[in-house]
């Protein structure tokens, strides 16, 4: 079948298998590999991206299902060079150790702060409940969203300026140690 | 230019690692493509146990873009036997272990035939038409059944189900007393049979392989924890020259032992890419991941633990049954030995037997997970310890107390001939005592238990020390495990000053790029972000045992060490050539050579242009400012801490929730404060895990019935607290860094907090354990079960504390 795509901006068309999962054209036939597949049951989220605006498991959309569609992967949030608030906060607060299951859980915080601009500790770790992560306890990771809540609040815009203190150390996080 | 002064050990820097992480920009195996890459699929055994009577792969191999279909057959004679490197006895038995199973399966899962090509969906497409034949066989899996006379047989050649049987014992070895004539004397004698259900590693990245066999020289990139050791075995296992094989691991999505293997995707890869001539691909699904790659504890411990009526331990005897699964892997038959070292922690026990009995079954290998036998140690002696509280009706803290190593008694020699450097328990308890808010939680219990509220409070207490720096290798060899631990490392200087630092420790999440390039930035006072730190290829980092038993920074980080004080004495004599004085003259801090009492001075980043320019050395000085070296330790590192963990059990629902924890790790320096707690983090959720959460479970048949991430339960994201964790720093002194290693603590310590926890709440329930993991039904069950015991009060109760004036011991 023939499906026309928008991934990270630029539009593809292309013959794909009726049964063509949508991770496997993104990673394959696009060769945007940062997506990433961790399970076969929809069950840990490496895979999430962005359909329409909206976090999927791209393990469980078929490629044809997204013909006509926008897709953003981890490879198409950066702008201009710059890291997105929540790839940054994610590197800020140490919220990765292996960094396999991170792609998607950035994508699902991306949707997450969508809905929710300045969710307290809990609504973060529901709305990342769908996402696995086997190395840091997720603690760091409801930190990193958290914060970067702080920095894209209304006001600061979604592409929120950063202050940077080039030091590559770690700053004290702004919402507190101990959570 | 030289850095600052200002020391990069201790500080929190932002890890070098994660750009291409947090980018999707990173080099998983999975996202290799080769030019003529085809890709392998592989057919498993849907029985536990059964006869192969015949395969057909005619028709599979007429399917579109099939290339060829291999079976065990067509391997037969040349993938040898999946290698064990840990024979712990002379006797051991050992079952041929073949990548490809040829005429028997012998757990549910393995690998019958392999389909190879053009591409992943069309190779799985294919499986389905390899037609098997299978005649049953009996099904073993049950440890205890599996050791009786007359037992079903695993492997009929072996006669038994027992692989080995392994002692030790203090009386004879000199550490300690006879332990039977200890229980025998004592007032108070406690005995317990405890579970260590079967649980998977379960690393977020799949195993992937991809082999290219061009040129007759094999290049083999591996989700692998150990590339060297890979490297090594293939040539010993398959023959192939080893100076022909190269091994690569990328960036490695995880591991916690479960990477550390050679697993058979990775013997059929290179064998099928031999062949075929031709690069293959093989990446497993999660499902297949679940199902065969190796699973981690698994044992049956049978413990007796003696004492005064004063709370003095006088003896201790373990007793184990550990499942090895079908096969031995590469290191499965001394994970429990590990442990052997372990079970009497951090107490003075003056007399000790351990025997451990492993055991074939006709279920997936084990072999190590996170902590490797010393999770499994410590959760025994630290439910022990509350059993023995409980018994004698003291505050478990105390008695810990009264029993563990003081202080002042550092170097200590334990019961199992351990000789630990250094510790202070007091300290560290002492600061999550205060952090925790004991005293107010034990009082909180009270009051819940008085006014027999339905949701009761549990206090959970793990102290805990383990053995780190997998090491000493003389130690090692006394064990009769296959190879050394020391690492490697090189440190090169090149002409512009920067630095390239190999490590042969190889990290899958660890932070190694960072780590080590904070403490050669110290050594050589060059800056942080002017070192490059290489790992995880043979060719560049040729030397190495890889990363698993928190050995990296205590063994590997310290080769980098003394490969970069070997770069300063070499620039020495340089240095001085240069400011022409004498060799004695100089003073070398900060990256600055300086002549004494003078204000001249160069820099180490000079010497390394002016021996690469070489134009006016000392005579005889060699034009090289790079050095290697390997560290051997004397001793392993001992880490310890003090986890409380409070949890809230509804006794209607058996619903178990954790208020809170707090850890007090003591693992000596801390390079990077940081990564320190974003592994202590993980670990603790992982222990909790196994604690409340996970289990691989299989059928009568020997069917894997946790074989997705829907069955076996991974905590998330809402299923766990935060965690307040601290530090308190009593250097090793086995290393000059006085490092001791984090990666497994957590692990270690956090289960029996939770258990313990989870008991200490529903003791005046007449409740003494709950098994692992402690699901609703379990604890719901065992609150019904120990109210009938304690008098029949009770299951219509509906969960009040009508037993509570029944139950003995235990609530403080």
């Amino acid at each position: 079948m023939r499906i026309t795509v928008n991934v990270d901006g630029t539009s593809y068309t292309d013959e794909v298998e009726p049964r063509q999962l949508l991770v496997h054209y993104l990673r394959e036939r696009l060769g945007k590999v940062g997506t990433v597949v961790g399970c076969d049951t929809s069950n840990c989220g490496a895979c999430t991206v962005h359909l329409d605006g909206h976090s999927v498991k791209s393990c469980s959309v078929l490629a044809v299902q997204a013909d006509g569609c926008e897709v953003t992967t981890i490879e198409g949030i950066a702008r201009d060079g710059k890291l997105h608030p929540v790839q940054q906060a994610f590197h800020d607060n140490h919220a990765l150790q292996c960094g396999f299951c991170t792609p998607g859980m950035i994508m699902q915080s991306i949707d997450l702060l969508a809905d929710n601009p300045d969710p307290d500790e809990q609504a973060v770790r529901e709305g990342i409940e769908g996402n696995l992560c086997r190395c840091t306890g997720y603690q760091n990771i409801v930190r990193a969203v958290r914060d970067a809540a702080h920095h894209m609040r209304p006001g600061a815009g979604p592409e929120a300026e950063r202050v940077e203190d080039g030091s590559g150390l770690r700053a004290p996080s702004s919402i507190g140690g101990g959570e | 230019m030289t850095s600052t002064i200002e020391p990069e050990v201790g500080r929190s820097r932002l890890r070098k690692e994660d750009e291409r992480l947090i980018t999707g920009r990173t080099r998983w195996t999975d996202n290799l493509t080769l030019p003529g890459m085809l890709h392998l699929a592989v057919l498993r055994s849907p029985f536990a146990h059964a006869r192969i009577t015949s395969i057909d792969v005619s028709e599979a191999k007429t399917k579109p873009g099939v290339v060829d279909v291999f079976t065990g057959a067509d391997f037969a004679d040349e993938q040898g036997s999946l290698p064990c490197a840990w024979p712990i006895t002379e006797d051991q038995k050992a079952p041929d272990a073949p990548a490809l199973a040829v005429d028997t399966v012998n757990f549910a899962g393995e690998a019958v035939a392999v389909v190879v090509a053009r591409s992943d969906y069309e190779a799985h497409d294919a499986l389905e038409a390899i037609e098997v034949d299978y005649e049953d066989l009996p099904v073993v899996l049950d440890m205890e059944e599996a050791i009786k006379d007359g037992a079903d047989l695993v492997h009929s050649a072996l006669s038994t189900n027992t692989s080995a049987t392994w002692i030790f014992d203090s009386s004879e070895a000199g550490t300690g007393g006879e332990v039977e004539a200890a229980i025998a004397d004592s007032e108070v004698v406690i005995t317990r049979k405890f579970r260590q259900q079967r649980l998977i590693p379960a690393f977020m990245e799949p195993r992937s392989v991809v082999v290219d066999p061009t040129g007759g020289q094999f290049t083999m990139w591996s989700a692998t924890q150990i590339p060297h050791i890979l490297r090594l075995m293939l040539a010993m296992t398959l023959g192939v020259p080893e100076h022909k094989v190269r091994v690569i691991a990328p960036d490695v999505g995880g591991g916690f032992g479960g990477k550390l293997q050679v697993t058979p995707e990775e013997v059929i890869a290179f064998l099928a890419a031999r062949r075929l001539g031709r690069p293959v691909k093989f990446t497993e699904s999660r499902s297949e991941s679940l199902l065969s790659a190796h699973h981690g504890r698994d044992q049956i411990q049978h413990l007796t633990l003696s004492a005064k009526r004063d709370g003095t331990i006088t003896g201790l005897k373990v007793e184990l049954l550990a499942d090895m699964g079908a096969y031995l892997r590469l290191v499965s038959p001394g994970v429990p030995i590990l442990g052997a070292f372990m079970f009497n922690s951090i107490y003075k026990i003056p007399a000790y037997r351990f025997v451990c009995t492993n055991v074939f079954t006709n279920k997936v290998p084990t072999d190590a997970y996170r902590g490797a036998g010393r999770p499994e140690a410590t959760f025994a002696i630290e439910r022990m310890m509350d059993e023995l509280a409980a018994e004698l009706g003291v505050d478990p803290l105390e008695l810990r107390e009264k029993n563990w190593i003081k202080h002042e008694e550092f170097p200590y020699t334990t019961v199992a001939g351990l000789t630990y450097d250094s510790g202070d328990y007091e300290a560290a308890t002492a600061k999550a005592k205060e952090l925790f808010d004991y005293d107010g939680l034990r009082h909180e219990q009270a009051e819940r238990r008085e006014r027999k509220d339905p949701v009761q409070l549990g206090i959970g207490i793990s102290t805990f020390t383990e053995m780190c720096g997998l090491a000493p290798s003389r130690v090692l060899g006394s064990l009769s495990y296959g190879a050394g631990g020391w690492e490697h490392a090189a440190v090169r200087m090149l002409p512009t000053g920067k630095v390239e630092v190999v490590t042969g420790s190889s990290p899958h999440g660890q932070g190694h790029e960072t780590a080590w390039s904070q403490i050669i930035a110290d050594q050589l006072g060059v800056p942080f972000e002017d070192i490059e730190v290489l790992h995880g290829d043979t060719q560049s980092s040729h030397k190495g045992m890889d990363t698993y038993g928190s050995r990296s920074l205590t063994v590997g980080a310290i080769a980098a060490v003394k490969a970069a004080e070997k770069v300063v004495t070499k620039a020495r004599p340089i240095a001085a050539h240069m400011l022409e004085c004498a060799e004695d003259d100089l003073e070398f801090a900060g990256g600055k050579f300086t002549v004494r009492g003078t204000e001249s001075s160069t820099t180490i980043q000079d010497v390394a242009l002016a021996v690469f320019a070489a134009h006016d050395l000392p005579d005889g000085v060699e034009p090289s400012l790079d050095s290697e070296a390997t560290f051997d330790p004397e001793n392993f590192s001992f880490p310890h801490g003090t986890h409380l963990c409070a949890t809230e059990v509804d006794t209607e629902t058996g619903r178990v929730t954790v208020r809170s924890y707090v850890c007090v790790d003591d693992i000596g320096k801390v390079i990077n404060p940081m990564i320190v707690e974003g592994q202590v983090h993980g670990g603790l959720a992982q222990g909790i895990a196994q604690a409340l959460f996970e289990e691989a479970v299989h059928d009568e048949g020997g069917t894997l019935t946790t074989g997705t991430f829907a069955d076996y339960l991974l905590p998330s994201a809402a299923d766990l607290p935060s965690f307040t964790t601290d530090r308190t720093e009593t250097p090793s002194t086995s290393n000059p860094l006085g490092v001791k290693g984090v990666g497994e603590a957590g692990t270690i310590a956090s289960t029996p907090a939770v258990v313990n926890a989870v008991v200490d709440a529903l003791r005046p329930y007449g409740v003494h354990d709950v098994e692992m993991p402690m699901t609703p039904m379990r604890v719901w069950q065992a609150i019904r079960t120990g109210q009938a015991d304690a008098g029949g009060v009770g299951a219509e109760s509906g969960g009040g504390l009508g037993s509570i004036d029944a139950s003995s011991g235990g609530a403080q």
